[in-house]
């Protein structure tokens, strides 16, 4: 055969970022489907005199470690049989329904078992979850958490980077390790960080669980997350735990004071090959209800690291809103994924966000990278520090709080600065290896690991072994703040210290607000029942979210345009209906006077000059008018049309739009019009002034070639509003066209 | 419920693990060397206080996780570290669970965890989870 004749199209779509991800159909077999699975049960129930006999179709005595887990653990059998008997449908309509509040969803999922939960998704399309999210999530005010990592592993870019962090908003700041030993001090300079950019921001290091408790109890981290579960019972058992273990691991955590979160998530059962035909929606829910069991106040689901998994699959999206909506039902606690590289695609990516960011969760992200995504440690993120603007946008866009704030350049480099300063303060105190003013000011201006100069992490590593090994703890790190200064640092450390010993933040969804005020599920539950309850960011906030630096004053976008006025252009008196072969040019009201430059930055003189030389060079003559009682081009240039002996005249407004008109037009009606006058020269409008003199001496006339910025619109639409605005202020609806004398000729 | 947040509402009941009030906890007392570890660690009565507001708040499973950490309070780090390997799979006989749950109880009290240790071990008897 032949060449293949191939579409031009098609080998464009094929190039695009869309088509370099992976779909792959769906093969329940291997769990490859993300929800109902043919080989997933049926919701089943049966008690006998309190005890479970029988769930989702099988029989006690099959039950695996999960299922006992569950069951003893996680169901409340009280409302079981009731909760049960509710058709799934049921549920989903009381999801979508305004009227119904979360407290009695909540109260009859307790009683659901894992296929009964997943049941109920099958009824529900994602913006009814969307919906059903908004009602259930457990924190009424919407937060996000932020993931800070660097390749090197430097601690001074780590501190900067983390207090940016906390100055942006984040409520938690997630690190971790490339080289498990530097756990200590990643976890060091992520907390001294955070604290300086705001105290009350959560922070912890992802590491190995016995190695996280650790951190933890030597006060370095506020909260963990890691505490993985799996849906299967071999996956969790190759996990190496079990629902007891991670279970105690969470009492641990919460006995030193310390929050915590699982994580599960759709796809990482298949991805471990053991997902036993089940949907991962399925696996999702009986992971769900482990957490629930197990008494975690919380969860990070949302597939995390596995997305790419669920997201080559259809309906995978969906399902990962399912999986958090689920978490929500149960009461629990949502990060809501959004963290991991999910595509290359940045429509896909935010269409995808959009399912969490507009609902609000208790963290929309469970981890936005607040990094570069090549210092990122998690395997990169889905939306990075380049994306920050982009972010503060859209929240600005739809009036929600995603949970961070735009912030100014200065304000970033003074942040990151002391947090550089004071890192480098707590290494020299404690003895370690030193951090050198120039690393400091490179971690100041730094994007990037990049950006910073090289270290020797030989004795950084050494000294992080006997730093775990021996007994100091975040008082060795507070005191050595204090001892160099930097005592509000010290104060913000100290003070989660004693939130320690108040132990608020480990009551669901807790995060501390600015003030350093705990916000959990107990003083700050969800009351969203429809329009007007729930939280909505007005008055300050609002403000904050719209308070973007890019955002210009009005004013700034006119006053390029004024300058002084054409002092060669002489009203003469009413304007009169001409009887000779000419054309009329008409110009706006605030032309030459309150207005001197078009919008594309010409000199409206020049402008002016261009037409009329346009003119001559056809052999006609020219008359001026300006016109007061309209500032609208297609009228100011009808005007022209009618005073003009030939019936032709030329319209221009003051930010230079143009148009050609014929006085047996309809007023609306041209023969050229010239809306884009950014793109227009002053050989266009040369060009513009020979037609329209060709056309009153009735020549075949080729209408003027114009560039065409489909651009132009979007970047200048608001100094055109003003602009205009500018044009229409200077509109006196009792005063005629007015004649005009400009003492120039146009050399020829 | 009007206790909570206690940090605000309670501050003046609240003490830390060594029985140290919280209004002692101050940057002078750190400055001066009277602080340790023990100083800004939890005490097993607030997180029992944190367990009936979590429980009245709509969250038993919560309070009851919370109920089995103000029991481990005074289990020391390395004991913590060692009771969270053992529960791991495959790590303990049954015997073993048996005698981490006595101990537990017997040694700090801790009903709540034995119990939990318990039932753990029938469930990794019945399903082939205990030490090999």
């Amino acid at each position: 055969m032949a060449d293949k004749q191939g579409s031009k199209r098609f080998d464009l779509l094929a190039k695009r970022d869309i088509n370099k991800e992976t779909y792959v159909e769906p093969w329940p077999e291997a769990g490859l489907i993300v929800a109902d699975s043919p080989y997933d049960p049926q919701p089943s129930l049966a008690l006998d005199g309190g005890r479970v006999t029988e769930m989702d179709g099988v029989a006690a005595a099959d039950f695996d470690a999960l299922d006992r887990f569950i069951v003893s653990r996680a169901l409340d059998l009280d409302v079981a049989a009731a909760a049960m008997a509710l058709p799934s449908q049921e549920y989903a309509r009381m999801l979508a329904d305004i009227n119904v509040p979360r407290a009695e969803i909540a109260r009859l999922i307790a009683g659901c078992t894992p296929a009964k939960l997943t049941d109920i998704m099958r009824h529900l399309n994602v913006l009814e979850m969307m919906l059903g999210l908004s009602k259930m999530r457990v924190r009424r005010t919407p937060a996000n958490q932020a993931h800070v990592t660097n390749w090197r592993e430097h601690p001074a870019l780590l501190a900067a980077d983390a207090a940016e962090a906390g100055l942006r908003g984040f409520a938690e700041v997630e690190t971790t390790v490339r080289v498990a030993r530097f756990a200590p001090f990643n976890a060091m300079a992520i907390l001294v960080g955070t604290q300086t950019g705001r105290g009350g921001v959560l922070t912890q290091c992802s590491v190995e669980e016995a190695l996280g408790l650790r951190l933890a109890m030597k006060g370095l981290t506020s909260y963990a997350e890691t505490l993985s579960v799996y849906g299967t019972e071999r996956t969790f058992v190759d996990g190496d735990d079990t629902p007891w273990s991670k279970a105690f691991l969470a009492s641990a955590y919460a006995s030193r004071g310390v929050k915590i979160r699982f994580t599960s998530g759709t796809g990482s059962e298949a991805l471990m090959g053991r997902a036993e035909r089940k949907s991962m929606l399925y696996l999702e829910a009986r992971c769900l209800l482990v957490v629930k069991g197990a008494g975690s106040q919380g969860v990070q689901n949302g597939s995390i690291s596995c997305i790419a998994l669920p997201e080559a699959l259809p309906g995978g999206v969906r399902a990962v809103l399912a999986e958090n909506l689920l978490a929500a039902m149960l009461g629990l606690e949502v990060a809501a994924g959004n963290d991991a590289l999910a595509s290359h695609s940045s429509i896909r990516k935010t269409a995808k966000l959009m399912l969490q960011f507009i609902p609000g969760a208790d963290f929309i992200f469970s981890g936005y990278s607040a990094i570069p995504k090549r210092d990122n440690l998690f395997g990169g993120g889905n939306f990075d520090a380049e994306d920050f603007d982009d972010y503060n946008v859209l929240q600005r866009d739809m009036q929600i709080d995603g949970g961070v704030r735009p912030i100014s350049e200065d304000e970033a480099l003074a942040i990151r600065h002391k947090a550089a300063c004071a890192i480098q303060a707590v290494y020299r105190e404690l003895d370690l290896p030193a951090i050198s003013d120039e690393e400091v000011e490179a971690a100041t201006r730094a994007h990037s690991s990049d950006d910073m100069p090289e270290r020797d992490i030989v004795p950084d590593l050494e000294a992080a072994d006997a730093f775990m090994a021996g007994d100091s703890d975040f008082l060795r790190v507070i005191r050595a703040l204090q001892d160099s200064g930097y005592s509000e640092v010290a104060e913000n450390i100290l003070e989660m210290g004693r939130q320690r010993i108040a132990a608020d933040y480990l009551q669901p969804s807790a995060i501390f607000d600015a003030d350093f005020k705990v916000l959990s599920g107990i003083n700050d539950a969800n009351d969203y029942t429809g329009p007007g309850s729930g939280y909505r960011p007005d008055g300050a906030r609002w403000e904050e979210i719209s308070a973007i630096p890019q955002a210009k004053s009005p004013e700034g976008f006119v006053e390029p345009h004024i300058g002084a006025p054409l002092s060669r252009l002489l009203e003469m008196g009413p304007a009169a209906k001409g009887s000779q072969n000419e054309v009329v040019l008409a110009l706006g009201p605030a032309f030459g006077r309150a207005l001197s430059k078009t919008i594309g930055g010409l000199e409206q003189e020049a402008v002016l000059q261009a037409i009329l030389t346009g003119i001559a060079a056809e052999g006609l003559v020219a008359r001026i008018v300006r016109v007061y009682h309209t500032s609208d081009c297609a009228a100011i240039g009808y005007v022209g049309a009618r005073l003009s002996g030939s019936g032709i005249g030329i319209g221009l407004q003051s930010r230079g739009t143009a148009v050609i008109h014929q006085k047996d037009l309809a007023p609306l009606n041209n023969l050229e019009l010239f809306p884009q006058s950014p793109s227009l020269t002053l050989e266009t409008y040369e060009a513009i002034g020979r037609n329209a003199a060709r056309y009153a001496r009735d020549l075949a006339t080729v209408p003027v070639a114009v560039k065409i910025d489909n651009g132009a619109r979007l970047r200048l639409i608001v100094k055109t509003a003003l602009l205009h605005r500018r044009e229409t202020d200077e509109v006196n609806p009792e005063r005629p066209p007015q004649e005009l004398r400009y003492d120039w000729e146009p050399a020829l | 419920m009007s206790e909570y947040p206690l940090r605000e509402n309670a501050a003046e009941s609240l003490r830390a693990q060594s029985g140290r009030r919280l209004s002692e906890i101050t940057a002078e007392a750190l400055a001066a060397g009277e602080l340790g570890g023990d100083d800004l660690r939890t005490h097993a009565d607030t997180l029992r206080q944190q367990a009936e507001i979590a429980r009245a708040g709509g969250f038993p499973q919560l309070a009851a996780n919370l109920l089995r950490a103000a029991e481990l309070t005074d289990v020391p780090n390395d004991e913590l570290l060692r009771i969270y390997e053992t529960l791991r799979p495959e790590r303990a006989s049954y015997i073993e669970l048996e005698r981490l749950a006595d101990y537990l109880e017997s040694t700090y009290g801790a009903r709540e965890n034995a119990a939990f240790i318990r039932e753990a071990a029938d469930v990794y008897r019945a399903r082939g989870l205990l030490r090999r």
